[in-house]
């Protein structure tokens, strides 16, 4: 090497070693100012009954509206603007994505420090409530939870953090444990360090690299489930429509030719989660210490 | 000289790495008769086991043999069609593994591992396969052989793993068997008992073996003659006795020093200094000057195989003469 | 003296005849526990957190309709007995009647069973039949340009949402081309009394769709399985052996290679068969496949509530005794397992 470079260099020049994964790093940052700025650049305002006509429902894209708006995109069977439905879901389904992925990082971080630092019962018991979760598939626990508590964004995003926070929680808990047997680990302890220096200095940072790239990847799973359960009707409510939604409202008229309805909320949904993966892909290989040169 | 069962001329294996050119073996010749075992002495990473690869016809990309002549019974096996090269692998020439632990299919009972290596070759019925591989089993002293054929390899212990693949390597009676490092993870009164069982049989059937290690005793006391390798070539050639006693390149002069012996006892081990070299876009000259005392400004182009003794060969500017050993 | 290998045989040996059945019990007790909190979980999201009146009783029953529930349900007396009564209903096979269909709410789950296991086998089926040879080429082949692009195929596959693939298949094959049908089950022939329409040529052609649809995810799955497995198996010294014994490279990959990549391939397959199940709501939703699936929605939409009830309860003993049978597969077929769970 050259000259030092600090971790985060490192990290940095590694990542933009792939083509690849830049392309999805820009393309994922533009997914996100468009989803931050959706009120500012959207043409209408999906939300605002008053600026929609039924008589421009159904158009196909390129069509013009009454008051002379270009649905570039066409419209759907409310009339509302397609572009702008996409803009506005952007929002919801990245919200709930990462909102759900934050949450659920900070609990099982929490949960797996706990199992590894303390062990014992405390270890058996969120190890063993870690194991029965993962035995059933995200899905059936997400759709078990809606399906008790109804339809919202708040509750699908509580789904959402209960199917995910058991894989942080095994995550976190193996590679404390694995830190925790080493040697300046019982060296700290023998100093008689207090217990939150050992866990915040020592354990924490070396769980977050794996957690980092996990969180990513599910992020984009999230955002996925959100959008399949939305799509099922049983997501988010209407009123405010994710991706997922979006395509919902579109699919009996995909049957009778009118595609785009569904089709260009569904080119958002791939766009987003095939970038996100391509970007944790990257990270994964820069953040794992075994492929290090 | 006789006609030998094997010979090798110039033999070139290199890999094709991203990195670079990775010469494995290099300008390697050697021949081995009837009945007569040749030891390949040198250290992990000096080529000797791809050596036996490439006889083998079993070199993976990104490496490939590049030159040279593999003759058996007077035929270029380098000039064969893959399925002619098939035929030969396990018929004319058998190979043995180092690890008995995972050169048998965990997952195949022995019977299956044995008949298949018969059919690949012979149109026998299974019947009479299972026959010739119960007697391969009893020959090479496995006990009660018509149970342990419908046995897997985990219920055999390591010793008796590799005289299972033993018993497989002799199943069509080779020319040529090529043993690499068969008893090195064995305990060494088996090893003992392997290398015993193994002269015998060549000596009786007159297979000729190439045995491939990195330990000198072991070829003290089974080869007949010795090739020294290292950096992918022979820097030594003789009888093991000649090499043995008298070796003449630093090397293997070094080699020998390093083995801890009773005579030297309470001395300091000796040990060559520094570390082989990566063979990763070698330097051309003699491959060994940065380790050896001997060496010096001639030492950088690359030393030709001389013959200053008859019947011995080495690759050195400064070979050590008779009273540098003593 | 016995040779040294003989003392480890031996323990070995007794190992395994006695952790049998410690590990089937230990096994058994873990989902008769973990099925013991999925119906407290049921049974504190429907009656703690909802109101169960509104949940059990038909909104279209009168009065005293509703104060006949109450007291055949028990609902005036405290939670932990109506918990036991809770659970000796279930028992019992009594979840209530669909408000919907007006059938026992158990009854008509069991009639649309055979629709989505019909479907989940298709599937699983399509999944390791083209995944385990796709896998094996892109294994033996991984710089070839099929093999990339079976892995980057594989990679799709794992990322796109199983719905949105769905829609794609239905809009290329149904409306643009209109090759296949969308909707339905199509026919359906017995056999053995189970309706069926993998008989008929037009249920398979209704079959199609769903069953690939559904086949996608465990379909990359299986490739990457067999891909990684085959190339691990290729570097063994007993692949290397088997060639210098001169066997042909078929033999080599179909019987060397190939059994010894079967043994995670086959669990894989039996583990993610429930996941098959769970995904089959997706896909039974998109095709209107009449199964377990699509009811559990269309109920979950009309508020037939002692259906949600009764699904959610069949599907996780369901999961239970999926991940029993394969444990126990698992730990017949590898020795391994179960000498390491006996000690654990």
């Amino acid at each position: 090497m050259q000259r030092e470079q600090t971790p985060l260099q490192r990290i940095v020049a590694d990542f933009a070693e792939s083509r690849l994964a830049l392309s999805g790093l820009a393309v994922l940052t533009l997914i996100l100012l468009v989803a931050l700025f959706a009120p500012l650049i959207s043409p209408q305002n999906p939300y605002d009954l008053a600026q929609l006509d039924v008589l421009d429902s159904r158009l196909p894209p390129g069509s013009r509206s009454g008051d002379g708006l270009t649905f570039w995109l066409g419209s759907d069977d409310q009339g509302r603007d397609i572009l702008s439905g996409i803009f506005y879901g952007l929002r919801i389904s990245l919200g709930v994505g990462v909102a759900s992925t934050l949450c659920a990082v900070i609990i099982g971080l929490t949960m797996g420090l706990c199992a590894a630092y303390f062990g014992g019962r405390t270890d058996g018991v969120i190890m063993r409530f870690v194991d029965i979760q993962l035995s059933f598939p995200a899905i059936l626990i997400a759709l078990i939870l809606l399906a008790l508590l109804g339809q919202g964004i708040g509750k699908t995003i509580f789904a959402l953090i209960m199917v995910q926070w058991a894989y942080y929680a095994r995550t976190v808990r193996s590679t404390a444990l694995v830190e925790r047997r080493k040697e300046y680990i019982e060296a700290a302890v023998c100093l008689a360090l207090p217990p939150s220096r050992i866990v915040f200095r020592h354990l924490l940072p070396n769980c977050l690299p794996p957690l980092i790239v996990i969180a990513t990847v599910q992020v984009a799973a999230a955002i996925a489930l959100e959008a399949t359960l939305s799509y099922l009707g049983i997501g988010v409510p209407i009123t405010e429509p994710s991706l997922g939604l979006l395509i919902k409202n579109g699919f009996d008229y995909m049957l009778s030719g009118k595609y785009w309805i569904s089709f260009f909320p569904g080119i958002a949904l791939l766009v987003t989660i095939v970038s996100i993966n391509l970007v944790a892909d990257q990270l994964r290989d820069v953040l794992n210490p075994r492929l290090q040169k | 000289m006789t006609e030998s069962t094997l010979r090798v001329e110039n033999l070139r294996t290199h890999f094709f790495t991203r990195q670079g050119v990775v010469k494995a073996v290099e300008d390697v010749s050697f021949s081995v008769g009837a009945g007569r075992i040749l030891g390949l002495v040198g250290e992990s990473g000096s080529g000797k086991s791809m050596t036996g690869y490439s006889i083998m016809g079993l070199v993976d990309p990104p490496g490939r043999v590049v030159a040279g002549r593999i003759l058996l019974g007077g035929k270029d096996l380098r000039t064969l069609a893959p399925d002619e090269m098939r035929k030969v692998r396990g018929n004319r020439i058998a190979m043995i593994f180092q690890d008995p632990m995972m050169t048998l299919n965990p997952v195949l009972r022995v019977d299956t591992q044995m008949i298949e290596a018969i059919q690949a070759h012979a149109d026998v019925s299974r019947a009479a396969a299972l026959e010739r591989a119960r007697d391969a089993l009893a020959r090479v002293g496995i006990p009660s052989p018509q149970e342990r054929l419908s046995a897997y390899p985990h219920q055999f212990s390591g010793g008796m793993r590799q005289r299972v693949a033993i018993a497989i390597a002799l199943l069509n009676k080779p020319d040529l068997i090529i043993a690499d490092e068969p008893t090195t993870a064995l305990d060494v009164t088996i090893q003992g008992q392997i290398l015993f069982e193994m002269q015998k049989l060549a000596r009786e059937s007159g297979t000729a073996l190439i045995w491939i290690t990195h330990d000198l005793s072991v070829i003290a006391g089974l080869a007949d003659e010795i090739c020294v390798m290292y950096a992918g070539r022979i820097v030594e050639h003789g009888s093991v006795d000649q090499v043995l006693d008298a070796p003449l390149h630093p090397y293997t002069h070094g080699l020998i020093d390093s083995v801890p012996s009773r005579g030297r006892r309470g001395e300091p081990l000796r040990q060559i200094p520094g570390m082989t070299p990566s063979l990763l876009d070698l330097a051309p000259g003699c491959a060994f000057r940065d380790r050896c005392a001997r060496a010096d400004g001639a030492c950088a182009e690359d030393p030709a195989l001389s013959s200053p003794v008859a019947g011995r060969q080495v690759r050195c500017f400064h070979p050590l003469t008779q009273s540098a050993v003593a | 003296m016995a040779p040294p290998y003989m003392g480890i045989l031996h323990s070995a040996f007794w190992t395994l005849i006695f952790s049998m059945p410690v590990f089937i019990v230990r096994r058994l007790m873990q989902s008769v526990l973990v099925l013991c909190f999925m119906s407290l979980l049921v049974f504190v999201g429907v009656y703690a957190i909802g109101n169960p009146v509104d949940i059990l009783i038909n909104p279209q029953a009168d009065q005293a309709d509703i104060e006949r529930a109450i007291a055949a349900l028990g609902l005036d007396k405290p939670l932990w007995q109506q918990y036991l009564i809770f659970l000796k209903q279930a028992l019992a096979g009594d979840l209530g009647k669909s408000f919907a269909y007006n059938i026992p709410a158990i009854q008509l789950i069991l009639e649309r069973m055979p629709a989505t296991l019909e479907l989940a086998l298709a599937a699983t089926g399509m999944a390791v039949f083209l995944g385990i040879p796709l896998g094996l080429w892109a294994g033996l082949k991984p710089d070839s340009w099929p093999g990339k692009l079976i892995m980057t195929g594989s990679i799709l596959g794992f990322s796109l949402p199983t719905f949105w693939v769905g829609l794609m298949l239905i809009m290329l094959f149904a409306v643009e081309l209109g090759w296949l049908p969308s909707n339905g089950r199509g026919p359906t022939t017995e056999l053995l009394g189970i309706p069926v329409s993998f008989l008929s040529w037009e249920g398979v052609r209704h079959l199609i769709l769903p069953a690939t649809n559904l086949a996608l995810f465990k379909l990359s799955l299986i490739i990457r399985l067999t891909r990684a497995g085959t190339r691990e198996a290729l570097l063994q010294d007993y692949v290397k052996f088997a060639r210098a014994k001169g066997l042909s490279s078929t033999r080599v990959v179909g019987v060397h290679v190939l059994k010894n990549i079967m043994i995670p391939i086959v669990t894989v397959i039996g583990l993610e068969f429930g996941s098959v199940i769970a995904f089959a709501i997706v896909t039974e939703s998109i095709f209107a496949w009449p199964g377990m699936g699509k009811l559990i929605i269309d109920s979950i939409n009309v508020l037939d509530r002692p259906v949600i009830v009764a699904y959610l309860l069949i599907i996780v003993s369901l999961f239970i005794l999926i991940n029993l049978a394969v444990d126990i597969v698992y730990s017949l077929l590898d020795p391994r397992v179960r000498i390491s769970e006996a000690k654990g």
